[in-house]
């Protein structure tokens, strides 16, 4: 055990008197070997993202604070350490990545200068020395044009290359321990693919050790030598990667791998249904920066001549990453956004081309599911009145449209006294269930999904997609589905489409598509998602 | 590449004001056709007694017969000519008086932006270090106090205290005018009168940038930024002088950009109640005669103050955030 | 997590805020019946000090009763605050709202326009309004409304943009509900929050517009207001200290307690803040 570069002994981490729960992390043991990726997975409140701050010593103090325990790294306990003494092990001996690349860096700093400035409190490197240093990192990152890129502000790199510039920053003084906190969450599936192959390269070369910190056992096969799974503060089990991902011990464990979707698609139904939703060269250009008096505008192609086509019963993924006109879809198919060319047609019926009055006609026939079950509910509204709106709205007397709505509410899986509240009374997965009761209630033809599961934990993740896929057999619907995950995509729907930048690259039935690839990009999707091979291997549900 | 873009974006700030001084004109015309009696009828008043006939004379000459619509185009033509029109109460051009009393009000506001902003941001600096002890309750209170206080009654208290108890200052004008002082004396003469006004002009907004500057150093401490500097292992006093302050600094240049108007708002009733022989006083002095030709002309040429300053914050705003000039 | 009321009333500088202001408001509301001579009226002595028989807070340069005159001026003062700022929500509200919700031109149209009133230097504004106008009450509410307005559509345009980019407006439009429905059902009652601390606080600012007109001379004439207290007192500042200094304290209070209670709503009705 003395040769473990970090040894966690019985960490307990202490929550304010007026959380809900006494400690974030209790009686957490665990040990990082040299050279050894341990990735750390859980749910939101497993407390995995209190080790890390914990280690770095950054808990928001004072109201949260280790009171119990040891962290022990190269001999020393971490929690008795002075200021000072800690500082000096910060960025210089145990480094750490973040979540957030458009926020994790000072907007008003030079990128290079941010890199240096670990330099210059922790060596005594003069200027030159420090800037060719740099330079060296930046193209140790794989970072194009390392002179110009120093000189750059954040908002001028992307979010890949933003989280490229903060691995440089925590490679600079070949620290012996690196903390990656879910440092690929907020990024694109394909730069997620990069930035782990990078951290993965940088940390054999370095022979650094690396805590990964995730809630993606994808991700965890991609890269982890050892696993940590926590629930609730408490580790419930560890061990080699191999094994834990392959024989998983714990109860819990199981649950959550058998809730990781997996890469089997599902098979196009057998009979041909007349197509219920048709979209023909869909145009949509946003101009940007065009106000009354200014006039240098900008153009961005969000969709350009996208056409496909979904029969009646079916479903349909479209599949795409930030910025490849998805949304702006979605958004034209429910009718939030007019396209400047093209047509839509619902049941043979334009969509596209016609007045307000005739537009309203067609609202109550699509429906859409939302992504963010926060942001989604008006919070001064009772959930059967949010469920019973549309009703209302078509005629229906609102007695009768409240009766319905705790019948719906029964259907998703609540209880019907849910009407009376308001809805920040429910966790994430329940107001995801209110929000598809809203969409079924004025039995639409089409439902619209906009990442309706991306905001949810795994676990919860499948029972809303389970109950999506089941409603959507009941009440016979076709879908549209918009996501970026090619394996929720593959769980849900008969048919994907591919979009990028605003075109759809490639489309067909899911199960052609994953067997036969024909799109280099829908390779590159395809090769992205992590841990593509252990998921494969994964018993089919 | 820096030089360029901060050159087109003054450019393009210079376009943007001209819809706002064509507003002020549009304004300005408004309100002298709501005022009650025309200049005929001033003019007329003046020479005491008129005919009709001699009233409709005067008219056709100022163009008064024409439409509304020729009489605003005229009327634009000659403020954009700086022709102001002539003050008939004070005998003499509207714009030899204005510019004869630009000097005293820019110094006043120059002084009183300089105190604000400097004691202003340290204050609310040293609130955001020391927050929640003794120190920073004591200053957000003081704060609060002064927020609260009308600036003319801050005038006479400290005129009340400063000059006629204890009497340090002297009570109004802007300089000793019998005693002829010349060169640095002069200048002596004036910082000395200048006190008191400047100090009550500048509660308020100290007051307010000293709040500002505290809340936006305690909000600009916890992002993910600053987390990062922390985790390279900076001390906390680089991680406040190099990142946070400059953050900070950002939303108080804005406000005091913001404010510009008011403050010139201010030094009116702050030149009132010091007899200061700024464009403030002259404004109060038309008042009463009912000079609104002058008046009028006052209100132009603050607007057009305002927008050369608005416009000064802007360049100031532009050089510390990086993402404007690079948009 | 404390409820609103726990967090408003629990906090002792809202309490005294609320105290100060309820005694401006029965002064305000019972004028007639606490002070019930003119305030205008000559009653005594002029220049008796405070404390002297009869007049708790001494006598002006023409033996007007001071207090009298503080308990009027309340009435005057805080009308005028509260009719213009009530005026200035109306319009910045609906024109906040207009802006945000519609965006495009009409936002860009409506802001260019507010903007216009907030580069102006708005004191002088209010000043050649009431000028011009002639001095009245009715003319100070609309100047002080017309000076007002800005930040409430600014905060009402900003609540709006934001509250109608969240799912929830969206999921109201698929529903098919109509924009007005939309903006008053759903989006306005989410602004209410920023809204009402806002209001609250320009209540205070309209107070010291109003008093700063008074004390100009422009305040309405024949009502007995705080600013005119000021001014009328002022020439004999070196004589009878307590004709300004008593007004401009009471003012300073009044302001002070609105400014407080404004910040317990905020920090009541945003709770995060004030737990960090």
């Amino acid at each position: 055990m003395t040769d473990a570069v970090l040894d966690i002994r019985d960490l307990h981490v202490a929550l304010p008197a007026w959380s809900d729960r006494r400690h974030a992390v209790k009686g957490v043991s665990l040990t990082v070997n040299p050279r050894e990726i341990l990735c750390i997975v859980g749910e939101s409140g497993s407390g995995k993202s209190m080790m890390g701050k914990a280690i770095m010593g950054l808990l928001p103090a004072p109201h949260v604070h280790a009171d119990r325990g040891q962290i022990l790294f190269e001999g020393r306990d971490l929690l008795t350490l002075g200021t000072e003494a800690m500082r000096a092990i910060r960025g210089g001996r145990i480094a750490m990545i973040f979540q957030e690349p458009m926020t994790a860096l000072n907007p008003l700093m030079p990128v290079g200068r941010q890199i240096d400035e670990v330099l210059e409190v922790h060596t005594d490197l003069d200027a030159p020395a420090r800037t060719a240093r740099v330079r060296a990192l930046i193209e140790d990152v794989h970072l194009p044009d390392p002179d110009r890129m120093m000189r750059s502000y954040p908002h001028q790199l992307s979010g890949g290359q933003r989280q490229r510039i903060v691995i440089a920053m925590a490679l600079a003084l070949e620290p012996a321990l690196i903390i990656a906190d879910e440092p690929t969450t907020a990024l694109d599936v394909t730069t997620q693919a990069q930035i782990l192959h990078l951290i993965k390269e940088l940390q054999r070369k370095h022979g650094t050790s690396v805590l990964f910190i995730t809630h993606d056992f994808g991700v965890v096969a991609e890269i982890a030598d050892r696993v940590a799974v926590m629930r609730q503060g408490e580790v419930l089990e560890e061990g080699r990667a191999d094994d834990v991902l392959v024989r998983p011990e714990h109860p819990y464990t199981q649950a959550l791998v058998a809730a990781v979707p997996g890469l089997n698609p599902r098979n196009r139904a057998a009979e041909t249904a007349p197509p219920l939703l048709e979209i023909r060269d869909l145009v949509r250009t946003y101009r940007l920066g065009g106000g009354l008096f200014s006039r240098n505008l900008r153009e961005v192609k969000a969709v350009q001549s996208v056409s496909l086509s979904i029969p009646k019963g079916s479903s349909l993924a479209l599949v795409g990453e930030s910025g490849s006109g998805k949304t702006t879809m979605a958004k034209c198919v429910i009718g939030l956004e007019r396209p400047d060319s093209g047509d839509i047609l619902l049941d043979g019926q334009p969509m596209t081309g016609i007045g307000r009055a005739q537009m309203r006609a067609f609202r109550r026939d699509v429906q859409m599911v939302f992504q963010d079950p926060f942001a989604s509910l008006n919070p001064r509204q009772k959930v059967g009145e949010i469920i019973a709106m549309g009703l209302v709205i078509w005629g229906t007397p609102r007695a009768q449209a409240l009766e319905e709505a705790r019948e719906l509410l029964r259907l998703v899986g609540l209880q019907p006294e849910a009407a009376d509240r308001y809805p920040h009374e429910f966790s994430g997965g329940q107001r995801q269930r209110i929000g598809i009761a809203r969409a079924l209630a004025v039995k639409p033809k089409l439902v619209v999904a906009d990442e309706p599961v991306s905001a949810l934990d795994v676990s919860v993740q499948k029972q809303v997609l389970e109950l999506l896929d089941d409603l959507r057999r009941q009440f016979g619907l076709s879908m549209l589905f918009i996501t970026h995950d090619l394996r929720v995509a593959a769980t849900v729907c008969e048919e994907i489409a591919i979009l990028q930048r605003g075109v759809i690259v490639e489309q067909g039935s899911t199960a052609d598509i994953f067997a036969n690839p024909q799109h280099g990009y829908t390779q590159s999707l395809l090769d992205a998602v992590p841990g593509r091979d252990w998921i494969s291997s994964l018993p089919a549900a | 590449m820096k030089n360029a873009s901060i050159g087109g974006y003054i450019l393009r700030r210079l376009l943007q004001t001209i819809p706002v001084i064509l507003g002020v004109v549009i304004v300005n015309f408004l309100l002298l056709q709501l005022a009650p009696g025309d200049l005929a009828t001033v003019i007329a008043g003046e020479a005491g007694g008129a005919t009709p006939e001699y009233i409709a004379e005067l008219r056709a000459r100022f163009g008064q017969d024409q439409p509304l619509f020729v009489q605003l185009l005229n009327y634009m033509g000659n403020l954009l000519t700086f022709d102001l029109g002539y003050s008939f109460r004070q005998s003499a051009p509207v714009l030899d008086l204005l510019l004869d009393r630009l000097w005293p009000t820019l110094l006043l506001m120059g002084t009183t932006l300089m105190v604000s902003l400097s004691l202003g941001i340290l204050l609310g600096l040293l609130a955001a270090f020391w927050v929640k002890t003794w120190k920073d309750h004591l200053i957000s209170v003081t704060a609060v106090l002064l927020y609260a206080t009308p600036l003319f009654w801050v005038g006479l208290m400290l005129v009340l205290v400063f000059a006629v108890k204890l009497d340090w200052f002297p009570t109004s004008g802007m300089e000793n005018v019998v005693a002829f002082h010349e060169g640095w004396d002069r200048v002596w003469d004036i910082a000395h009168h200048l006190v008191l006004p400047t100090v009550t002009l500048s509660v308020f907004y100290l007051a307010l940038y000293a709040r500002l500057m505290r809340a936006s150093m305690l909000e600009q401490r916890g992002l993910d930024y600053v987390t990062t500097a922390r985790a390279k292992g900076l001390k906390d006093a680089q991680i406040t002088r190099r990142h946070v302050f400059r953050n900070a600094l950002l939303p108080v240049v804005t406000m005091a950009g913001v404010q510009t108007g008011s403050l010139l708002g201010g030094s009116v009733v702050v030149e009132a109640v010091f007899a200061w022989p700024g464009l403030g006083q002259l404004a109060y002095q038309s008042l009463f005669a009912r000079d609104y030709n002058l008046l009028l002309g006052i209100f132009f040429l603050s607007a057009i103050l305002v927008v050369v300053v608005n416009l000064l914050v802007d360049i100031i705003y532009v050089i510390l955030d990086p993402r404007i000039r690079l948009r | 997590m404390k409820s609103f009321n726990a967090r408003f009333y629990g906090n002792p500088r809202v309490y005294l805020g609320l105290v100060w202001l309820a005694l401006v408001l029965i002064a305000a509301l019972f004028a007639g019946v606490l002070a019930p001579r003119d305030p205008f009226a000559i009653v005594g002595q002029p220049f008796l000090p405070p404390g002297s028989e009869g007049f708790l807070l001494g006598t002006d340069s023409l033996g007007r009763d001071v207090l009298a005159g503080l308990i009027h001026g309340a009435r005057t003062t805080l009308m005028i605050a509260v009719l213009s700022t009530v005026a200035a929500i109306a319009f910045g509200t609906v024109l906040g709202a207009l802006a945000g919700y519609y965006g495009g031109i009409v936002d860009d149209i409506l802001m260019r326009l507010t903007e216009f009133f907030q580069t102006i230097p708005w004191f002088l504004f209010a000043i050649v309004l009431v000028a011009i106008l002639s001095p009245s009450a009715m003319n100070l509410v609309i100047a002080i409304a017309v000076v007002s307005w800005p930040p409430i559509a600014r905060v009402v345009r900003a609540e709006v943009m934001a509250v109608k980019a969240r799912e929830f407006v969206q999921a109201a439009v698929v529903a098919g509900q109509r924009d007005m429905g939309i903006l008053f059902g759903q989006i306005l009652p989410n602004t209410l929050s920023p809204l009402i601390v806002t209001g609250s606080l320009m209540v205070a600012t309209a107070i010291l517009i109003e008093s700063a007109l008074s004390f100009l001379g422009l305040g309405s004439p024949g009502q007995m207001s705080w600013g005119f207290q000021i001014g009328a007192g002022r020439s004999f500042l070196r004589d009878a200290w307590w004709l300004v200094t008593v007004p401009g304290i009471v003012i300073l209070l009044t302001v002070l307690a609105i400014n407080l209670i404004g910040e317990g709503l905020n920090d009541a009705l945003n709770p995060r803040l004030a737990d960090l």
